[in-house]
């Protein structure tokens, strides 16, 4: 039940993008196009699941005995990025149709504040490992959610006619702002 | 002549929140009023002086290949300073800017600016670009954090201005997520048409 929860509350309720703001430069950056959402979403799930685990051990085996936790912010950025580099060579060596399919978005992703974010909440909110992965793989659905509904969106705004100031960027703003109003309609399931 | 445009680029032709779209997680997170907008920007821009300060000097010494690293280590010491330093002194802030205190070391703006500018430039004009640019920052999330105050409270840095009608406390909207996204996005469209980029 408690996973439920989790899992509901991450996708729907706090979704990541639309009500906590985490990872908006890939939202407005990649989507543009439908399939690009798709490839950003799957290298999302795979690199975050494998951070918080990683950042999550570090945590509880490295930070918490040393007394080191001030230490967090530098540990978890550069275990981070390094993490994603690793991710990047092991791919091209052993399946490299998957490293075709994600391989561009992967150096994107170490600036992606929802990676580093949803490692700094697992730890603010006290998971063991287990509901860790849970948080961690919902959020990441709830990031390719909101990444594909947008990137559908978008694809059909190229074709409207709107005000020459609002196209582009403001026009995307103003829609991502509908969708997350739409979003807030979940607020009270969990 | 040449270091006061190198600094004023920062608040409107190279606006980093207008114009160049960067940092825009905290832009859009914090700015419920334009106090949290106001101690974010501030925030970001100490960070950034001093690492546009640091990178600049250390330019000569980092090896090509491991500059990126390199400059993320140098951001997560200041970003560590100021974390630990509005923990000790101005806790609420600290409590309402919460998560993204830390995540300021994977704002874009402040390693964009080490990697384009502060690792190819001089110690002096690093450092007003950084001042530069984290002022224009800090501008833009103050002004986005006030329309949102005043649209959504009808308060300016927690000052009434009631100007709604008697039993309408302000547009619930603006101060909710939604409303920051709407917000920024007619702020956008505004600056295009004054700036007249619009092609």
């Amino acid at each position: 039940m408690e996973y439920i929860i989790i899992i509901i509350s991450a996708i729907f309720v706090n979704n990541i993008v639309l009500s906590q703001f985490l990872g908006i430069c890939p939202f407005l950056g990649v989507s543009g196009k439908f399939s690009t959402a798709v490839g950003m979403s799957g290298a999302v799930i795979f690199v975050m699941t494998l951070a918080t685990i990683v950042t999550w051990m570090i945590q509880q085996y490295i930070l918490i005995p040393f007394e080191i936790e001030y230490m967090r912010t530098i540990f978890f950025i550069l275990i981070i990025a390094s993490l994603v580099q690793i991710v990047e060579l092991v791919l091209k060596k052993v399946s490299p149709s998957l490293y075709q399919a994600l391989g561009i978005f992967l150096p994107l992703i170490t600036t992606n504040c929802a990676i580093l974010g949803v490692a700094i909440l697992v730890v603010q909110k006290d998971y063991d490992l287990l509901e860790s992965i849970v948080f961690a793989i919902s959020n990441a659905a709830g990031f390719s959610l909101a990444l594909i509904i947008f990137s559908g969106l978008r694809e059909h705004l190229d074709l409207v006619n709107v005000p020459k100031g609002m196209k582009g960027v403001p026009i995307a703003l103003i829609v991502a702002g509908i969708l997350s109003l739409a979003f807030m309609g979940f607020i009270g399931m969990v | 002549m040449n270091q006061w445009n190198n600094f004023s680029k920062g608040f409107f032709r190279e606006n980093a929140v207008f114009v160049l779209l960067l940092g825009l997680c905290p832009t859009l997170a914090v700015t419920t009023s334009a106090i949290n907008g106001l101690g974010m920007g501030l925030a970001t821009t100490f960070v950034l002086v001093m690492s546009n300060m640091i990178v600049s000097l250390a330019k000569g010494s980092i090896p090509a290949k491991v500059r990126i690293p390199s400059f993320i280590v140098i951001i997560a010491t200041f970003v560590t300073i100021v974390d630990l330093v509005m923990a000790a002194y101005v806790q609420d802030l600290h409590k309402q800017l919460g998560l993204f205190i830390p995540l300021i070391v994977v704002n874009c703006l402040v390693l964009g600016r080490a990697e384009a500018f502060a690792s190819k430039n001089s110690f002096l004009s690093s450092l007003i670009d950084g001042l530069g640019m984290g002022l224009g920052f800090a501008m833009a999330l103050t002004i986005l954090g006030g329309v949102r105050e005043i649209l959504g409270s009808g308060k300016i840095f927690n000052i009434s201005i009631s100007y709604f009608p008697e039993g309408i406390d302000g547009m619930l909207v603006f101060v909710l997520p939604p409303g920051a996204f709407i917000a920024l996005g007619f702020l956008i469209a505004i600056l295009n048409r004054i700036l007249k980029k619009t092609t």
